[in-house]
């Protein structure tokens, strides 16, 4: 049965996994997108969609990926070329792609379809997790992605193309949100819903920072917060009585714990989170 | 080719009309997608735009959904003139509505004139305090606030759902999820008979007065600006920076929690878990569309409202998902905050 | 100061004189004041649930269907449960809709606060139980629906276990936890229930998380009490049963579906359609059931249920509709070992109206 246990909080929380990573990969180059939520319901919908009308996993897959791109894409130009201030672009996406993906899937709500299996994915997302650990740790490229978000004045004036570097970042972190949308309507709950991802987006946002910015903590994170609603249930069924919600508040208050003791010490705010998190770079300053 | 040349100074009028132009296209964005779906595209914004608020009634609804957002928004440009980001204002609300609520439901069978001003004051009380807590944590701390502040609402939602659907559930209620109804003297008068637009909208206007009073008028509304400009030159002129985020904080979680209290003993009546749809969070785009200036404000809370009734309009006579509100709100905001760079920069071609 | 705000202002002005305009041009949606009579539907979630509010929707196709030209229907869809409500029903109310169907037991008070200031337009509100001269109530007895999968559960489950997903503990679905228990234990006393509370109507992850919680659980038949599809995918998934909500989901489930209690609308809402067009309606209370064939159970699925079996869950079909089988049927007791109902006599419609208890043998604990 721990097994059982086990299984369903990986399948749970792979959506989680994805997103989070992503929004890694943004904030380590100094950029924060609240965005996810609203990208992964697109990414959601348009694979399920593509699904029905073409009957092909891989055309579904690609058309979600796309759609990713496309919504992180938007946020990228706005934030990085005009300047827009991030959170609230961030926040726009995330209202837009609720409406949005509500009015594509209109017709689709309640059509059935044969899901995909989750174990794929859930692989996928362990390697990702691997390689995204090993790309910061090992690879020229990964550094110069975190001098970005570190200090992106000096990377400017090391030679290095700010902008471009944040902007394929965000790319990249929309594709992993539009995979995890992906996920969610093709293999995890195979249907599409009006909002299914029911703030999944903002436990991923939390996710990034319980794990204070390190790839391998993301899988750790994903299972905590993942694990503790199912545990609820369990308990639940198991007969035990202890208020749900109160259980359901542990992952949110742990991620105010982590935030908290890493700002106050100041030297592991440094090897933590990216310092030029959220201000703009203009070249012109 | 296209080049940004920064002007010497903020245009007074792109400020202006950059909201004006975002709407404009939004509209026109709007209408494409309609068009695209197979709609006709002036039916449908006569529909979500002018329908809704053809009518006395409608009117009334109108101000019923601005009035929160107002109050909100208003709030929060305490915070985000002084480039601090309180996105947790949902959470604000909720205990807003969590504590003055509290004080109805404990009061529901009792008749006085207190009661009401009681459960106002609980309730902005209680948004003040849970907005003290990301200050706290900032200004201790130095905890990031967007984070705390959210995660905060987050809590605030749980704790709601426990309350309602535990220990205030209404024992007459069959176990539903709600609370027992506050009594007469709990509720927000009515302004106009067969109406629901309350009280609260008075209370709006007046701290939306109060609150340009601070800004132009005080010291303290100076201080904030100029922090909010240049945190250097404020740490200069020896302002106190953490009392400036407490005060930001606990401004904006009353009048959050005012709004969430507004919510309950107005037009609802009692507390269940689903109080408001999302006003904290879309409040932040009222504050930026409003360019978190009490006129700016009021005008961008009607409009945002006016999406929030359209979309219902919209689902009923077309068939359109309701969500269509936000695919509204979304560009809107969009185009504002890509328009926003004309403030500072002029477009001049290049060779 | 006075250089920025001349501009507002004139705005502002162009603004308000805009609106003028627009109010005195009246738009609202023609109301033709034929004699087509427009009956309008409230409904909480999308036709595409394929649960509740599809069933709702098939019944208001049927009515349409029966009284062709002389009606047309509209609806408005995802209706939260709250204050917006009072003006989606309104907005009906307004629109020149004679007839108003709100189907949902937590718009029953939004209801009524509309139906005060429309006294000429008629209301019915599904699931409730407060009325006014133009509110009337209707309710089906599923529970008659949970006798019968109960019977089966009971002799087809292998481990003993149960796995219920239900919403809310009001009477409505503690009613039919016990109508189920009642009917599984009689035919397998060494039944057990596991309940999981998912406080929602409506969440196809959560539902799919506590069916799986429940079949890791050792649960090899699962029920529900929710609105969508997603338990019974589940249970497809996992290699169990499952038995259908509100409609036949055989389709999402081949393998896992044994039956459903299927919601029938239809009839009464035409039924109702007839009494408005020719003004006859009158505020009642409806609480129909088998017997009416309010409440229908899907096809049985042959491939699993033998056919001894099948034969026995028509008889108590049978048995229902012509009253000789009664799902609370005395000796009843309850968790503490009072006798409720005594033998030979039946749970009246006020017990069941206000069930909170649990009958005895059921392990668990109502949440309070």
């Amino acid at each position: 049965m721990i097994f059982g246990i086990v299984n369903i909080i990986l399948i749970g929380t792979t959506p989680l996994v994805f997103a989070a990573i992503g929004e890694l990969v943004v904030e380590k180059s100094g950029v924060l997108n609240l965005g996810l939520e609203g990208m992964m319901l697109v990414g959601a919908v348009s694979a399920f969609v593509t699904l029905v009308v073409t009957d092909s996993y891989l055309a579904a897959l690609i058309v979600s990926l796309i759609s990713g791109l496309v919504m992180s894409g938007l946020f990228a130009f706005l934030v990085l070329y005009l300047m827009a201030n991030q959170v609230a672009t961030g926040l726009a996406l995330t209202i837009f792609g609720i409406g949005i993906s509500s009015m594509i899937g209109k017709n689709y709500v309640g059509t059935p379809i044969d899901g995909l299996s989750p174990y794929f994915l859930i692989i996928t997302s362990f390697l990702v997790v691997i390689f995204i650990g090993y790309f910061f740790k090992k690879t020229k490229l990964g550094l110069i992605v975190k001098a970005v978000g570190e200090s992106h004045n000096s990377a400017h004036s090391l030679g290095f193309n700010v902008i471009k570097i944040r902007f394929i970042s965000i790319l990249f972190g929309g594709a992993m949100s539009a995979l995890a949308g992906f996920y969610f309507s093709i293999c995890y709950a195979p249907m599409w819903q009006e909002g299914m991802i029911a703030g999944r987006g903002w436990i991923a946002l939390a996710l990034v920072v319980f794990a204070t910015w390190k790839p391998e903590r993301i899988l750790l994170g994903a299972y905590i917060f993942g694990g503790v609603a199912i545990m609820q249930m369990n308990l639940q069924a198991f007969g035990v009585k202890f208020p749900g919600q109160f259980f359901n508040m542990m992952p949110y208050l742990v991620t105010i714990l982590v935030l908290v003791i890493i700002s106050g010490n100041k030297l592991r705010i440094k090897l933590s989170a990216p310092a030029c998190l959220t201000i703009p770079f203009n070249k012109n300053q | 080719m296209i080049k940004l040349v920064p002007r010497g100074s903020s245009s007074q009028s792109m400020f202006i009309l950059a909201p004006i132009f975002a709407i404009f296209l939004t509209l026109l964005t709007g209408s494409i997608i309609f068009f695209l779906m197979g709609y006709n595209p002036s039916n449908a914004l006569k529909i979500f735009f002018i329908s809704p608020i053809s009518n006395a009634y409608g009117l009334s609804e109108l101000l019923v959904k601005a009035t929160p957002l107002a109050l909100i928004a208003m709030g929060l440009s305490f915070c985000f003139k002084n480039n601090i980001y309180n996105i947790g204002a949902e959470g604000q609300l909720t205990m807003g509505a969590i504590f003055g609520g509290g004080v109805g439901i404990y009061f529901y069978d009792v008749s006085s004139i207190l009661i009401l001003p009681g459960m106002i004051i609980a309730g902005a009380l209680g948004g003040a305090l849970w907005a003290m807590i990301p200050a706290f944590l900032k200004t201790k701390f130095n905890t990031n606030e967007i984070l705390t502040s959210l995660m905060l609402a987050y809590i605030a939602l749980l704790i709601l759902d426990y309350l309602v659907v535990g220990p205030w559930r209404d024992p007459d209620g069959f176990n539903f999820p709600k609370t027992r109804p506050f009594g007469e003297s709990g509720r927000m008068p009515i302004l106009f008979q067969g109406l629901r637009i309350h009280f609260g909208l008075i209370i709006t206007l007046i701290l939306i007065a109060f609150s340009w009073f601070i800004y132009s008028k005080t010291i303290f509304g100076f201080q904030l600006k100029v922090s909010g400009f240049s945190p250097k030159a404020a740490r200069f002129a020896g302002f106190n920076k953490n009392f400036l985020i407490f005060s930001a904080f606990a401004i904006s979680g009353a009048f959050a929690g005012l709004a969430g209290v507004g919510e309950v003993s107005g037009p609802i009546g009692l507390i269940y878990r689903d109080i408001s749809p999302n006003y904290g969070f879309t409040a932040i785009i009222v504050c930026f569309l409003g360019r978190l200036h009490p006129l700016g404000i009021i005008f961008a809370s009607l409009v945002i409202a006016l999406t929030y009734l359209g979309a219902e309009d919209a689902q009923l006579f077309l068939q359109i998902p309701a969500a269509v509100g936000f695919v509204f709100q979304g560009l809107v905001l969009f185009f504002l905050l890509g328009s926003d760079l004309l403030v500072n920069f002029k477009l001049r071609l290049k060779n | 100061m006075k250089k920025n705000t001349l501009p507002i202002i004139i705005i502002l002005a162009v603004l308000l004189g805009a609106g003028g305009f627009f109010i005195s041009n009246q738009n609202n949606v023609e109301d033709t004041a034929s004699e087509q009579k427009k009956i309008g539907f409230i409904y909480i979630g999308p036709p595409g649930d394929h649960g509740w509010t599809y069933m709702h929707d098939q019944g208001r196709q049927t009515m349409e269907a029966e009284l062709g030209d002389s009606i047309t229907t509209t609806y408005i869809e995802n209706v939260p449960e709250n204050a917006d409500a009072v003006r989606a029903i309104r907005k009906l109310a307004e629109s020149g809709h004679d007839l108003i169907f709100t189907t949902s037991f937590n718009y029953m008070d939004q209801t009524l606060e509309v139906a005060k200031d429309f006294p000429d337009i008629k209301f019915e509100h599904a699931t409730g139980f407060k009325r006014a001269d133009n509110v009337a109530t209707y309710n089906s007895r599923f529970y008659e629906g949970r006798t019968i999968i109960g019977h089966i559960a009971g002799k087809m489950t292998k481990t003993n276990t149960i796995g219920y997903i239900a919403s809310f503990p009001i009477p409505e679905v503690i009613r039919g936890i016990n109508s189920f228990y009642l009917a599984a234990s009689k035919v397998n006393p060494d039944i057990k229930i596991k309940v999981i509370w998912a406080y929602t109507w409506y969440d196809p992850a959560k539902e799919a998380d506590a069916a799986n919680t429940l079949i890791n659980q050792g649960a090899d038949i699962i029920v529900q009490h929710t609105d969508t599809f997603a338990p019974c995918q589940a249970a497809e998934k996992a290699g169990v049963l499952a038995f259908g909500q509100a409609s036949n989901q055989e389709q999402f489930c081949p393998n896992a579906h044994m039956t459903a209690i299927e919601d029938v609308w239809g009839p009464y809402y035409a039924e109702r359609a007839k009494a408005l067009v020719d003004g006859s309606w009158a505020s009642q209370d409806t609480w129909a059931g088998m017997k009416e064939g309010h409440v229908v159970m899907s096809d049985y699925n042959t491939k699993i249920l033998p056919a001894d079996l099948i034969a026995e869950a028509k008889a108590m079909e049978a048995g229902i509709i012509d009253g000789t089988l009664h799902s609370f049927a005395g000796p009843i007791y309850n968790q503490e070992g009072e006798l409720v109902v005594p033998e030979g006599s039946v749970a009246d419609d006020g017990m069941l109206a206000g069930m909170m208890f649990y009958v005895q043998g059921i392990e668990d604990q109502v949440p309070q």
